[in-house]
């Protein structure tokens, strides 16, 4: 290392040690970094694809030998990742954002589609805590779930899958089981992330109940440092102020949450169902 | 409490104080710029505004580098008519508020000018060059002939205070500042980032998608001070500097310098937007401590010296 000091938003080259096909589409990318060791579940990287685009990502994995982001291919950034294989290299900066804060004794967490990325190293910190989480993953179809195995090792009977088409588990969003759980047993908060209308639908639910909640958030990240102001979600930066965000912080963007987004331009466009 | 007066008043425009965020930052929403009213700020200053909207360059749009950071946001913007109903919101709240614009010929500046002025803006500051678009025409070429032509003639046009914005960039800023002053601006900003590049050594090559971008940050103070020496040793307006500020001291050190006001970018990325009220608190105490009670008494005394 040079003399620099550890800085998250000084760019680094990490070199790819390991490729894991998830699922249909998303894969994860094993690297090491001091910095991303460090990181706090829900905090999110930028990876650079060299020549192509530089994009958020959650890191997946923390650990101390090794860290991960899980990437879905929805376009030519994400296609660069996907095409790097082992001993290629990336640029990362970070990590960023704010992070989850764990709370309560008996939380439940949802996460749909990639969300669960997010939602995978804060599971593990609250495993290691004594904590007793549920988890609800949620995807389109059986063969979409993430981390599948993994989490059914470590959660056992607290892990419930659903699926839009029914193939596994409960018929239907995963916003609609997390809502029947809730009436159905005590949980003291919850956590969520994944597509931005179940995240909407698991607020709403919680406060009704009167349950705390944190929801990771998504929206266009240029900077990542809290300059650009092109993250803007009310008077939030999502890129420094979140992706984390909790209760209250979410009744002040109500209004926007789920109906509209800033376009990288700085337009607000509505987000498409 | 002591009686300090912290108020200015720059080319017409009147503050409760003399901080500011530079364009550019935070500078997309009423929203984000409704926060930095509230950290402190005495004015906000908007992202500057074209005719159309603009996405800006792909990432990576911004790298830290030594001292600083390097952007290519590529002056990214959702257009002068979509921004002024956010403006209309900030003028609701009554927050004193500087657009900044730009423009790829006098006619197009002139029609950015008026549409902002229309929805309330209480100053118009012109960007005439930022390193991020290079050759790509959506600005014109800063020089003095260009930047005494299209000031005045959007000071013809609009009834509002107008700063130019000056870029170290160039040979000779005083003869860029004589521009300005001769196209009748109201004020100087001094100074936009200053043009460079970041390559990376293991990837062998440019790490911006757009090759050059913008210094900024504390690698940048030195020059903007230098900048603003020679501008204030020339002309008569007031002078807004920019570039490098981080702390109370290097706010009082562009006052001292000849600045009347400061705007503050990249230490948002390191400081918050606390960094507001501590420079604030900080320039406060440094009047009081030696004996000041108005801010204005410390603006260019480091050339009596
Ligand atoms: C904090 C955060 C964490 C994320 N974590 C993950 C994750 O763990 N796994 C995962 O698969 N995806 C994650 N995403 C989403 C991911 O960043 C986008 O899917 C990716 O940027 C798409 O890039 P693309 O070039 O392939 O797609 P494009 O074809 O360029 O765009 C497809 C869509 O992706 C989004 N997008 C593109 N560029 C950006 C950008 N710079 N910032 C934000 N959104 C962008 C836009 O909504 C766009 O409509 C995260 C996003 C954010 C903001
Ligand atoms: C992310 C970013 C975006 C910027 N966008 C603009 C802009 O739109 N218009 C402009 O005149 N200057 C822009 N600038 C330049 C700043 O206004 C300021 O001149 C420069 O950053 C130096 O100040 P600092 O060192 O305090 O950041 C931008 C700077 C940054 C970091
Ligand atoms: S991405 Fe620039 S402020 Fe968040």
């Amino acid at each position: 290392m040079s003399g620099s000091p550890m800085r998250p938003e000084l760019l680094r080259i990490a070199t790819i040690s390991r490729v894991e096909e998830e699922s249909r589409g998303v894969k994860t990318l094993y690297f090491s970094d001091r910095l991303c060791s460090e990181a706090r579940p829900g905090q999110f990287l930028m990876i650079w694809a060299p020549g192509v685009d530089e994009v958020p990502m959650s890191l997946s994995t923390i650990s101390r030998e090794r860290v991960s982001v899980t990437v879905k291919l929805v376009g030519e950034g994400t296609r660069a990742i996907h095409k790097m294989r082992v001993g290629d290299r990336m640029g990362v900066r970070g990590p960023f954002g704010n992070g989850f804060t764990i709370s309560g004794s008996r939380p439940l967490l949802v996460g749909g589609g990639t969300g669960v990325a997010a939602l995978k190293p804060l599971l593990e910190a609250m495993l290691a805590d004594g904590v007793e989480p549920t988890f609800i993953l949620g995807a389109r179809s059986l063969d979409d779930l993430l981390f599948r195995s993994h989490l059914e090792k470590l959660l056992g009977r607290r892990l419930f899958f659903t699926t839009d088409d029914g193939s596994l588990g409960f018929k239907g969003f995963a916003s609609d089981l997390a809502i029947r759980l809730m009436g159905e047993r005590d949980f003291d908060s919850v956590y969520v992330c994944g597509p931005e209308p179940m995240i909407c639908k698991v607020f709403e639910e919680a406060e009704r109940r009167g349950l705390p909640i944190q929801a990771s958030l998504e929206r266009y990240i240029k900077c990542a440092v809290g300059l650009c102001g092109s993250c803007a979600l009310g008077p939030f930066r999502v890129c420094r102020d979140g992706p984390v965000f909790n209760s209250q912080q979410l009744r002040l963007v109500r209004d926007e949450l789920g109906r509209t987004r800033m376009d990288p331009s700085g337009l607000m466009i509505s987000i498409e169902p | 409490m002591s009686q300090l007066n912290l108020a200015v008043e720059i080319g017409g425009l009147k503050l409760r104080n003399p901080v500011m965020n530079a364009a550019g930052v935070l500078g997309l929403s009423a929203n984000l710029l409704k926060r930095v009213y509230e950290a402190g700020a005495g004015c906000v200053v908007t992202k500057s505004l074209g005719l159309h909207p603009r996405r800006g360059h792909p990432n990576p749009t911004l790298v830290a580098v030594e001292g600083g950071i390097l952007n290519s946001m590529g002056l990214p913007n959702p257009g002068a008519s979509y921004f002024a109903n956010e403006v209309k919101r900030l003028k609701g709240m009554d927050i004193p508020v500087i657009a900044s614009i730009f423009g790829s010929s006098p006619e197009e500046f002139i029609e950015v000018a008026r549409i902002l002025a229309e929805s309330g803006a209480d100053a118009l500051e012109l960007n005439y060059s930022c390193p991020t678009v290079g050759r790509e025409r959506c600005l014109l070429d800063a020089d003095p002939e260009n930047i005494e032509r299209v000031t005045s003639a959007v000071k013809d046009a609009v009834d509002l205070p107008i700063f130019v914005k000056l870029s170290p960039n160039v040979g000779d800023i005083v003869e860029c500042a004589w521009a300005s002053e001769r196209g009748g601006a109201d004020a100087i900003t001094a100074v936009n980032t200053l043009k460079g590049l970041a390559i990376d050594a293991e990837l062998r090559r440019p790490i911006l998608s757009n090759i050059m971008g913008g210094l900024s940050g504390p690698a940048l103070k030195p020059v903007a001070l230098r900048c603003i020496w020679e501008i204030t040793e020339e002309v008569e307006i007031p002078v807004i500097g920019c570039g490098g500020i981080s702390t109370w001291r290097d706010a009082v050190e562009f006052l001292l310098c000849g600045a009347n006001a400061i705007q503050i970018g990249t230490a948002i990325m390191y400081r918050g937007l606390e960094v507001f009220w501590e420079i604030l608190e900080g320039v406060k105490g440094y009047l009081e401590v030696n004996g000041f009670t108005d801010v204005n008494e410390i603006v260019g005394l480091a050339h009596e010296t």
